[in-house]
């Protein structure tokens, strides 16, 4: 089976739950089950050739332009975190069924576990760095709903909040990271950059890397000092604290640090920045833990310790560590998860978490108070148990190190310290929930729970008891195969057996225990001492920051967004500016080697005339309609400047477009006030004349700078296939209805929705409707002049002519849809103007909505015809016909798109002036006698 | 040449981008008609000028002008008409809901700007 099936499966599993849940809660449990345990098959399948120490991969090409591709891979580390994964799963689901009440949403819940559940797998089984850091992310935004799950509590919201801002922070940081390695490495792919151990070591962002790296893995791990975020995380329901917080996401960053242990590690700084981070949360974690009251608190803060001593095992700089190291991710998520889920069990059946209120338990639920008893023992280190194992391998190894130099000794020492505490910790758990005296006012009179909510809790102690008895038979291959994936190499010799002799890590084990009892015998003093302290409670000062922040945020907000377009125009301008300049200056001269044109006298003029029209348009702006004139003299130089400079196709488009612009404007200029009251102050305007000169400068030098240098064009392909692959002799034709017709296609696409937009935004529209001019003199009520409308009549069928000729031509002679549409429009314009709305209404019955639409819709038939005779969306035909009368002549199936072009700009064109200059004829007031 | 067209798009620009930064809709609209012509020079000319270069296929050899950027002004002629039409209606129907032509929807209350922006 391919390894894709193996998150693929829960994947879509978690739409199961959401169909199911109506079937009744048992079912729905059961169907939810289906998916992840068929992954698991798959999983132990697989386990046998893994376990012997292949690597097993598999891909899908996912982007391959950016040499992404979905790919897995499955070595011992992920075989083992898998079937954590699954596994733990499994019997989450199973124990969720029982703990949910009938009133929580199962569909929604199971469907959160298991994307989670695919997160995970995600990870753990990515082969390409990229893909392992969006399913990172996933992790993380899966258990922000999974925390907030019920979201009606103040706490799950604050508490999902902070995990997903402190681990999402971390993921930021991963991402940096990541893409520094793959910079390099020069590639995402994990296989090489595992081989790549020297290259990363030795390059200059090694620090930078390692830094990144490990922030996305203390966050995610609860590392000091981004602890705060796991016990505030416990608002949580406890199935997600059993999964996620014991045995899952937060050994999301253990794995990071394990699955890069092979590149990463090895330095001093390694050595340093890990042992210390994990000694420090290590001791913070163990020593907090014995003062929460609430039994979810003391299981976090136990759960940060336990953490922290895998982080410290991974952190020295032996590899024997490594292995303690994996050992004990395997037993701290068997002997945590079970210990969460009593903790929900004894919540569920008694309705406190409250230390200082359950006590005696034992009297009411035997049963369950065994199994805890046990898991709390294994985490305490209790010999026959797992804990103690990996415990033992742990002391060991601190003896063993010299990771702090001189101060190694450090080390045994502090984490004797921590074992102290553990055991004492443990000891609370055992003893205050199910002896000392009587439970103090419960909500309920505590009870065994359901049969199968029990049967998680079993399986797990069980294979407490089994690791912790037979180490080597029931553990040992999947050890063996994950650490010597962590160590890229053999895993050194070790014995898992239970009894090593008299020897220092037993002496250390025997103080821890010693300890511990005589810390928890007098914890009241200890108790007493701590409550001197303040508690500073991580959620506060994280709110604090957080508000902060927002204040920050909308300072900053607050002057950049003022609601005022100039100064977002401005700003953006400035922006540009900045952007623009350093690369301007590394320019050392504008001018480059090619040959320039020679000046000429009409050359002159003509810019002569563009530059003063500019000028007095800008000068004059505030009265509007002479700016209008003098803009129309800029366009008109425009279109003058295109035909000088060899492009006729543009003269010609730019003419009409001017004559419609013109047009346009004139009629908007009727429903706007005629002149602009001076408003800016001189300060104001001297500015915005520098900043548009600033801008304006650097263009005009761009410009410049470009038109002198040598030319490296794509076109010459389009010179060369015009004719012969287009049927064309005109180019830029070709270009637009054949080599790049899609995107003609949007174009007129965007026209046609312009134009709409348009009639919808004049439709009922409240008219401004001066009746005379800003001096008070009324528009004038003359009929239309005679001679301009028998001109126009008689130029009409003219006017059509040409614009027919001119769009049949196109395709080998300047032309074509584009102007042949603008000329038609304008000859239909010019009836508007010499004849009035009205006269045209009867006269042409044409629908301008209708002739966009089926012009786009001849356009895009067009196109899908290619596809009858088996070619690409949009690939032309043509070919040459012989007619007697005629002569030869061309088709080309590129001339029924340009009639598609053709009919969308005419129907544009006129549904935006027809429509407008409607409304100022048919409701123009009209000053009566009296009031001239 | 080169140096005089270069000039004429800096002060289109220039001129475009001054009429853009002011308060009423009319000159922005005008504003970004220059502006429009000056990007369309601009992007005109990075296919370099030539005078009397042909612009249509021939028989034989010939000099021929880059037609990829002729290409993309002219439609962005047809588009930049759509985008100036769609903005002026734009103004006309913020004049006509608002009651006034400013750009901000909202005539400025106090004249100077450095005032104004102190008020909350």
């Amino acid at each position: 089976m391919n390894l894709i099936w193996v998150p693929l499966l829960p994947l879509l599993g978690t739409l199961v739950p959401l169909l199911t849940e109506r079937a009744g809660r048992t079912s729905c449990a059961w169907a939810t089950s289906l998916l992840p345990a068929l992954s698991l098959l798959i999983v132990l399948f697989h386990a046998p050739a893994v376990l012997s120490g292949a690597t097993l991969k598999s891909s899908l090409p996912w982007i391959p332009a950016l040499d992404l591709e979905l790919a897995f891979r499955l070595d011992g580390l992920a075989l083992l975190f898998a079937l954590l994964i699954l596994g733990m799963g499994l019997l989450i689901i199973l124990y969720a069924r029982y703990y949910l009440s009938p009133k929580d949403s199962m569909g929604r819940f199971y469907s959160y576990l298991i994307l989670f559940m695919t997160a995970m797998l995600g990870i753990v089984l990515s082969n390409n760095l990229i893909q392992l850091w969006v399913f990172w992310e996933l992790t993380s935004i899966s258990s922000f709903l999974l925390i907030s799950f019920w979201s009606d509590k103040r706490e799950a919201r604050r508490g999902a909040r902070m995990a997903l801002t402190v681990t999402g922070a971390g993921g930021m940081a991963l991402l940096a990271g990541i893409l520094l390695i793959g910079n390099v490495v020069g590639s995402y792919d994990l296989d090489r950059v595992l081989a790549s151990t020297i290259q990363i070591r030795n390059s200059g962002y090694y620090p930078a890397i390692l830094i990144l790296m490990l922030l996305g893995a203390f966050t995610k791990s609860a590392q000091f000092p981004f602890h705060f975020w796991l016990p505030h995380a416990m608002a949580a329901p406890t199935p997600v604290s059993a999964y996620l917080h014991s045995a899952t996401m937060v050994k999301a960053g253990i794995f990071l640090m394990a699955r890069f242990y092979p590149v990463l590690s090895g330095t001093d700084m390694w050595f340093l920045i890990v042992s210390l981070t994990g000694l420090i949360t290590l001791l913070t974690g163990a020593y907090f833990a014995l003062f929460k009251h609430d039994l979810k608190g003391l299981l976090a803060y136990s759960t940060i310790s336990h953490l922290g001593l895998i982080t410290l095992l991974l952190g020295m700089d032996t590899k024997l560590a490594a292995v303690a190291a994996i050992f004990h991710i395997i037993n701290h998520a068997t002997f945590k998860a079970s210990l969460f889920m009593a903790a929900g069990i004894i919540d569920h059946e008694s309705g406190s978490r409250d230390m200082r209120k359950l006590n005696g338990l034992w009297k009411y639920m035997p049963y369950t108070a065994t199994l805890a008893m046990v898991a709390a023992s294994a985490m305490a280190g209790v010999p026959l148990l797992n804990g103690f194992l990996s415990k033992e391998m742990f002391f060991s190894e601190t003896l063993h190190q010299s990771t702090l130099g001189a101060l190694s000794w450090l080390v045994p020492v502090l984490a004797t310290c921590g074992g102290v505490f553990s055991v004492a910790y443990s000891l609370r758990f055992i003893h205050d929930v199910f002896f000392n005296g009587e439970p103090i006012d419960l909500p309920r009179t505590p009870h065994e729970p359901p049969r199968y909510m029990k049967l998680p809790v079993e399986i797990l102690v069980a294979l407490c008891l089994l690791v912790g008895v037979l180490p080597g038979y029931v553990i040992g291959d999947l050890l063996n195969s994950a650490s010597s994936a962590v160590i890229q190499g053999l895993v050194p010799e070790y014995s898992l057996a239970i009894w090593h002799g008299f020897n220092l890590p037993l002496a250390m084990s025997t103080i821890a225990f010693i300890g511990g009892l005589v810390i928890y015998y007098n914890r009241k003093v200890l108790f007493q001492f701590q409550a001197q302290f303040p508690e500073a409670d991580a959620k506060e000062v994280f709110e604090k920051l957080i508000q902060l922040l927002m204040a920050g945020c909308r300072w900053l907000n607050d002057r950049l967004e003022n609601g005022s377009l100039q100064r977002y125009l401005m700003l953006m301008l400035l922006f540009t500016v900045a952007l623009i300049v350093t690369p301007m200056m590394t320019l050392n001269q504008p001018a480059g080697d090619r040959p320039q044109l020679p000046l000429g006298g009409v050359e002159i003029t003509g810019a002569a005339l563009l530059i003063l029209g500019a000028l007095a348009t800008v000068i004059w702006h505030r009265k509007r309609m002479i700016a209008l004139i003098t803009l129309s003299i800029v366009g008109l130089i425009v279109s003058v400047t295109f035909a000088r400079f060899s492009a006729p196709d543009l003269a010609l488009t730019q003419l009409s477009v001017e004559v419609v612009t013109v047009i346009l404007l004139m009629l908007a200029l009727f429903f706007l006030p005629q002149r602009t009251p001076k408003e800016s102050s001189p300060h104001q305007m001297m500015r915005d004349l520098a900043i548009s000169a600033l801008v304006g400068g650097m263009i005009g030098t761009l410009c410049y700078a470009l038109m002198t240098r040598p030319l490296h064009s794509i076109s010459d392909f389009f010179l060369a296939n015009s004719k012969t692959g287009g049927g064309g002799t005109n180019v830029v034709n070709v270009i637009l209805v054949d080599f790049r017709g899609f995107d003609t296609l949007g174009e007129i696409t965007v026209l046609g929705i312009a134009a709409l937009g348009i009639f919808k935004l004049i439709n009922r529209m409240r008219l401004f409707m001066p009746a005379g001019d800003e001096r008070g003199r009324p528009w004038s009520n003359d009929r239309y002049p005679v001679i301009l409308a028998t001109v126009s009549q008689l130029l009409l069928p003219l006017a059509l002519l040409v614009s027919v000729y001119i769009f049949l031509r196109g395709h080998n002679m300047p032309g074509g849809g584009f102007i042949a549409g603008l000329i038609t429009a304008v000859a239909i314009i010019q009836q508007y103007v010499a004849n009035g709305v009205d006269f045209i209404k009867e006269r042409l019955r044409l629908n301008y909505q209708w002739l966009i639409g089926s012009g786009l819709l001849i356009a895009t038939l067009t196109g899908i015809g290619s596809w009858a005779f088996g070619r690409p969306f949009l690939t032309s035909w043509f070919g040459h016909f012989h007619l007697p009368l005629v002569g030869d002549f061309e088709l080309a199936s590129a001339m029924l798109f340009d009639l598609g072009v053709y009919l969308t700009v005419i129907g544009a064109t006129l549904l935006i002036l027809a429509n407008l200059g409607k409304l100022t004829t048919s409701e123009r007031p009209v000053l009566t006698k009296e009031e001239l | 040449m080169e140096m005089l067209y270069a000039l004429c798009v800096g002060i289109l620009t220039t001129s475009g981008i001054f009429l853009t930064l002011r308060g009423r809709t009319f000159p922005v609209v005008v504003g970004l008609t220059l502006l429009s012509y000056a990007v369309n020079l601009f992007l005109f000319a990075s296919g370099r000028l030539g005078v009397d270069d042909a612009a249509v296929l021939q028989e034989g050899p010939a000099n021929y002008t880059d037609p990829l950027p002729q290409a993309l002004v002219l439609t962005a002629i047809v588009i930049g008409f759509a985008m100036t039409a769609f903005a002026v209606i734009l103004a006309m129907r913020a004049r006509a809901d608002l009651g006034n032509d400013h750009v901000d929807g909202r005539l400025p209350t106090i004249p100077d700007e450095s005032t104004a922006r102190e008020k909350p």
